[in-house]
């Protein structure tokens, strides 16, 4: 029986390329969904705002592990063929979409009534006034939660192992089936997860504190 | 069969709610301890649960157990695991919680003699929990959500059963849709559950109707 060594952490390390991939993926995508969801959100259109009000609903009530499996084994028996790691993105683009479009909607709610009538008095349009002033300001009170959310992220991918996608968990599952020892294989799985996670809890937390500071100053 | 599931992953979900607000109450308390080591111990705890995932997290309970020669059910160590995450995520709430308390508060109980157990039982727990009430709530309906994640060790909850039924009726789509459906269901069941609670337990705001 082989015992964990080098190739063992090589292959783990390879793993946890892939994990970081589909956080890319899923921040990208996530982030566009996000981006529409939220403007549907603050939309005039009852109906538009509804669908979206309604999406994240859904998506926020189901959980991500039933989203994936829908994704892998749903899409494929309605004749879409998926690779592991399309449906592992799509799903991990639907689920993140939910929550940061909820997420930027208090975002974009927050910015002070008087930015949004001052930019109505410049006779922007609304879409100049949604880009140029009211964006800008909500990106600034978003950042420190949506640095915290990527962490949830990054930890999240995990379950697109159970979908047969080979990232860190899985790595750290194949390896565990063939060493059995799984105090040492899921203990360094676990340390290489903190080690992604762990910057990014700490740079949400200083982004929190700074913000404070920045709005005690106005 | 799925309603099966569905009762397993409401039982998943109760145990580990109540098991993990104890953990995270005292985890809470350690945190805001005089005692250098204990405080640093609870904030390791919180900070490593919060940065790993609970899947890794169930494998390591899961794996780990058996290979030193403890064999538990996977009920039991899906119950464990699902307690250890949510004690952390819950710590988190309850220092939130404790920290809006009023210094006078602290003091007025000090002053009146009370023991630090005393303080903390008598005066400070319960508008500290009424203040995070909200958070709690959603924390705990997550929890129900991640029950989901114990399928993986072969516990026959919700998602673990779907998973089954597809895999025999080849009827993926319809199967994962109406789980979702009953997912969404159990969060407004929570959901109400919790007010249910919330009226009974904090009956200040009922009877007054003043605000904390």
């Amino acid at each position: 029986m082989p015992t964990f060594g080098f190739t063992h952490l090589q292959f783990l390390l390879q793993g946890a390329l892939w994990t970081i991939a589909l956080s890319a993926c899923a921040l990208l995508g996530g982030g566009l969904m996000g981006l529409i969801i939220a403007l549907c959100r603050v939309s005039r259109f009852s109906v538009v705002s509804g669908i979206a009000w309604a999406y994240i609903q859904v998506v926020q009530g189901v959980p991500l592990l039933v989203i994936m499996f829908v994704g892998y084994f749903g899409l494929p028996a309605l004749g879409v063929p998926v690779s592991p790691l399309m449906a592992a993105a799509l799903s991990m683009t639907v689920w993140v979409g939910a929550y940061f479009g909820e997420f930027w909607r208090g975002a974009i709610q927050a910015v002070p009534r008087s930015q949004w009538e001052a930019a109505e008095c410049l006779a922007l349009t609304s879409t100049q006034r949604m880009f140029k002033v009211i964006i800008p300001q909500a990106i600034r009170s978003a950042t420190p939660g949506t640095v915290g959310f990527m962490v949830q992220i990054v930890k999240n991918t995990s379950l697109a192992s159970a979908v047969s996608f080979i990232d860190l968990t899985r790595a750290g599952q194949l390896i565990n089936n063939s060493t059995f020892q799984p105090f040492l294989t899921f203990t360094v799985v676990a340390i290489i997860y903190f080690m992604l996670c762990y910057p990014l809890s700490v740079l949400s937390r200083r982004l929190e504190k700074r913000m404070a500071r920045g709005m005690r100053g106005v | 069969m799925l309603l099966d599931g569905a009762l397993v992953t409401l039982k998943l979900a109760a145990v580990a709610t109540v098991l993990g607000f104890v953990i995270g109450t005292f985890c809470a308390v350690g945190r805001n301890s005089n005692l250098r080591w204990l405080s640093a111990l609870c904030t390791g705890y919180v900070e490593a649960i919060r940065n790993t995932p609970f899947l890794v997290q169930i494998f390591l309970v899961f794996f780990g157990l058996s290979s030193i020669g403890l064999t538990l059910s996977a009920v039991s160590v899906a119950i464990i695991a699902l307690t250890i995450n949510v004690g952390a995520y819950t710590g988190e709430i309850m220092r939130a919680g404790f920290n809006t308390v009023h210094a006078g508060q602290w003091e007025a109980a000090e002053c009146l003699g009370l023991s630090r157990a005393q303080v903390y039982w008598h005066v400070v727990l319960r508008p500290a929990v009424e203040r995070v009430y909200p958070s709690l709530t959603s924390q705990f309906i997550l929890l129900m959500l991640a029950s989901s994640i114990t399928s993986q060790i072969s516990v026959s909850e919700l998602t673990g059963n779907a998973n089954y039924i597809q895999g025999v009726s080849f009827r993926p789509m319809e199967t994962f849709i109406i789980i979702g459906a009953m997912y969404f269901g159990l969060a407004l069941l929570m959901r109400f559950a919790f007010w249910l609670i919330a009226l009974v337990i904090f009956p200040r705001r009922r009877r007054l109707g003043t605000s904390i």
